[in-house]
């Protein structure tokens, strides 16, 4: 009792003194390098494009549709080197054309391929889907299909970017009386119902051009397909240039801009390197979301007949060809549906996923 | 508000004018005229039958012709079977019309219903099934449904018989139609109406002690209802698009229907007259849509 009593004291007396004799020699050690690194708070530095990754990671959704995505991707890739079937060859034998091939089902041979497979012993490739009423091997058609969708959805979003952002920088860019106009012309592009021209664009091009690319590689791809791009391409760039305007008006007057124009760099540089890169986020999210509405509008137009020409097939053609033997052969319109619908539930999934992991603002 | 008005019926003016003459000079380009049979015509009936039609004027008049005609209520004949076109057209868009109409009320009332179901139980069972069903329904292209339902229905359960005039069932065409804008405004009701319930006004309502079914019916849907407005614009033209595949689909002898069948027959002066029919209907949607929206919230400026 009078030891504490002392130490209490001695504290009222001298509190803001500390009690050396409490320490000793190895508690004023210098810290070693390893011991200041824990000390340090700040996490290490990330860029845009890694946080929105971090936040686009934790999204399940978005990840599980890159997963399905993925492996689309991969069969329509590779499947057509393990399958020896081609999409317009009609399955033969012998180099003879098999009759009995026609309107299979699934995983099924025709009477003569049994034959062939019980004489020979060899193994013929299944026909996973079966195969259609003139003798087509339907799973390499859906493969083909889905590439030829996918291709047209994808490059109309390259086409939709390039112009869209073009046009936008320049009017947002330069102002005044410029955007005036260049705006004024979007609006009116805005206002036309656009899937009316589409089609109508489509008719007359597919007319006009099939004897222009006669014998060209464009012959390959199909007067259609050239329209349908064409077509994409004069009208659905005007929202990405409204939105790229209106990113470029909001960032020009930005300080770091200023400060680029007090030292001379040419326009076009401080485009390319300060504005560009700051709407970076717009131009991707607007770019995902776009490619599942292109597939949307090739499959309308190919199922109204306006789409890829024969034999080349999309999504689209193969469920509008499907549809006269609905009652018969239903899977053959399941699958394309099945395969449409995944796509595009999987590509809004992603642009969804990053427009929250790269616009934070949108929330 | 006035100077906005004129300046959008002004912009909707043109638009009209831009449709009509795209689809005009367009359809000049297609090769092969409507007369060019495969029994061949002799040169003098071929003549007469161009000159019949105003056939031999130069492009350009021809356009100012058709568009004065239009101007007084002539929509002209088609050239395939010679009939008028306009009392043709309005017969078969009332057909059209009809389904529609009815597409989007079912659509409309439905999607604010769910929208507003799902914000208010977020992120618990009838939300995330909202979610899911709304998820799936923008990923669905109308023809895919129209002919999955007609085969599950019609075919395979035959519940609901094939479509025919005499006994009309627009049960299935108004699914198909609905399920894209339905999914769509279910989004836009739900994202407005989480933003309305977090405003400061609720906050008030509901500490003054006025009831959750007034709070939620007269503070909250009024004010989430605004973006619902603005879509109704590309509602209308999604609906009138998607009828001509989903017309098609049940055999409908809808506007859509004529439409696709007109493009296949080359039958100019139908495909002139419905694309402008459809062109105007949607430009007055637009136009209407954005009238209805600055009038409803006056935050918005006229600039």
């Amino acid at each position: 009792m009078p030891n504490m009593e002392n130490s209490l004291k001695k504290r009222q007396l001298l509190s803001a003194q500390i009690d050396l004799s409490k320490f000793n020699k190895d508690d004023f050690r210098k810290a070693t390098d390893e011991e200041k690194k824990q000390q340090d708070v700040m996490g290490e530095s990330t860029t845009f494009f890694k946080d929105g990754m971090r936040r686009l990671r934790k999204n399940h959704l978005a990840m599980g549709s890159i997963v399905v995505l993925v492996a689309i991707l991969v069969i329509i890739l590779f499947a057509p080197l393990f399958c020896p079937y081609t999409y317009e060859e009609i399955i033969s034998i012998n180099g003879v054309a098999d009759a009995t091939a026609t309107n299979l089902a699934p995983m099924t041979y025709s009477p003569q391929e049994q034959a062939y497979m019980d004489s020979t012993g060899e193994h013929l490739f299944p026909h996973l889907f079966g195969t259609d009423k003139l003798g087509r091997d339907y799973f390499i058609r859906c493969i083909y299909g889905t590439r030829v969708s996918l291709a047209v959805g994808v490059l109309a979003a390259i086409m939709v970017l390039i112009i869209g952002v073009v046009y936008g920088s320049i009017s947002g860019y330069a102002g005044g009386k410029v955007d005036m106009v260049m705006m004024r012309i979007v609006d009116v592009i805005y206002s036309l119902p656009d899937m009316l021209i589409i089609i109508l664009l489509s008719v007359v091009f597919n007319e006009r051009l099939a004897p222009i690319i006669k014998g060209t590689i464009f012959a390959k791809l199909g007067a259609n397909m050239l329209s349908m791009f064409f077509v994409f391409g004069l009208l659905y760039w005007v929202t990405m240039a409204r939105l790229i305007r209106g990113q470029i008006l909001a960032i020009k007057n930005n300080e770091y801009v200023l400060a680029a124009k007090a030292i001379g760099t040419p326009n076009g540089r401080i485009l390319r390197r300060h504005i560009l890169p700051n709407c970076l986020s717009v131009i991707i999210i607007t770019t995902a979301l776009q490619v599942p509405s292109a597939i949307f509008t090739e499959s309308y137009l190919s199922f109204l007949g306006l789409g890829v020409s024969a034999p080349l097939t999309s999504l689209g053609s193969l469920a509008n060809d499907a549809r006269q033997a609905m009652q018969s052969y239903p899977y053959r319109l399941v699958i394309p549906a099945i395969i449409i619908v995944l796509i595009v539930l999987a590509l809004n999934l992603i642009g969804d996923g990053l427009r929250d992991a790269f616009d934070s603002k949108l929330d | 508000m006035t100077k906005y008005i004129i300046k959008r019926i002004l912009l909707a003016i043109m638009s009209i004018i831009i449709v009509s003459a795209i689809t005009f000079f367009v359809m000049e380009l297609i090769p092969g005229g409507p007369f060019n049979k495969e029994k061949a015509t002799s040169p003098q009936a071929q003549a007469a039958l161009e000159a019949r039609y105003n056939l031999d004027k130069p492009v350009g008049q021809q356009y100012l012709i058709y568009m004065g005609n239009i101007a007084h209520g002539d929509w002209g004949v088609s050239l395939k079977n010679g009939r008028e076109i306009w009392p043709d057209m309005i017969s078969r868009f009332k057909i059209s019309a009809k389904l529609g109409f009815s597409a989007i009320v079912v659509a409309t009332i439905i999607g604010v219903i769910l929208g507003s179901i799902a914000a208010l139980t977020r992120n618990k069972l009838p939300d995330r099934i909202i979610v899911f069903f709304t998820t799936l329904g923008t990923a669905m292209p109308s023809f895919v449904l129209a002919t999955l339902l007609m085969l599950v229905f019609c075919l395979k359960l035959q519940l609901i018989p094939v479509w025919n005039s005499y006994n009309p069932n627009y049960v299935l065409p108004i699914i198909a139609l609905s399920v894209y804008p339905m999914a769509y405004i279910t989004r836009l009701t739900k994202t407005s109406m989480l933003d309305a319930l977090n405003q400061d006004y609720i906050r008030t309502a509901k500490a003054k002690g006025v009831s959750k079914a007034k709070v939620i019916f007269v503070h909250a849907l009024r004010n989430a209802l605004i973006p619902v407005v603005t879509y109704l614009g590309p509602e209308v033209a999604y609906i009138l698009t998607g009828s001509m595949v989903v017309e098609n689909i049940f055999t409908i002898g809808g506007l859509g229907t004529a439409f696709v069948t007109s493009i296949v027959n080359r039958d100019y002066t139908t495909i002139m007259a419905v694309t402008l029919f459809l062109a105007i209907l949607m430009v007055v949607a637009n136009l209407l849509t954005d009238i209805a929206y600055k009038l409803i919230d006056p935050r918005i400026n006229f600039n």
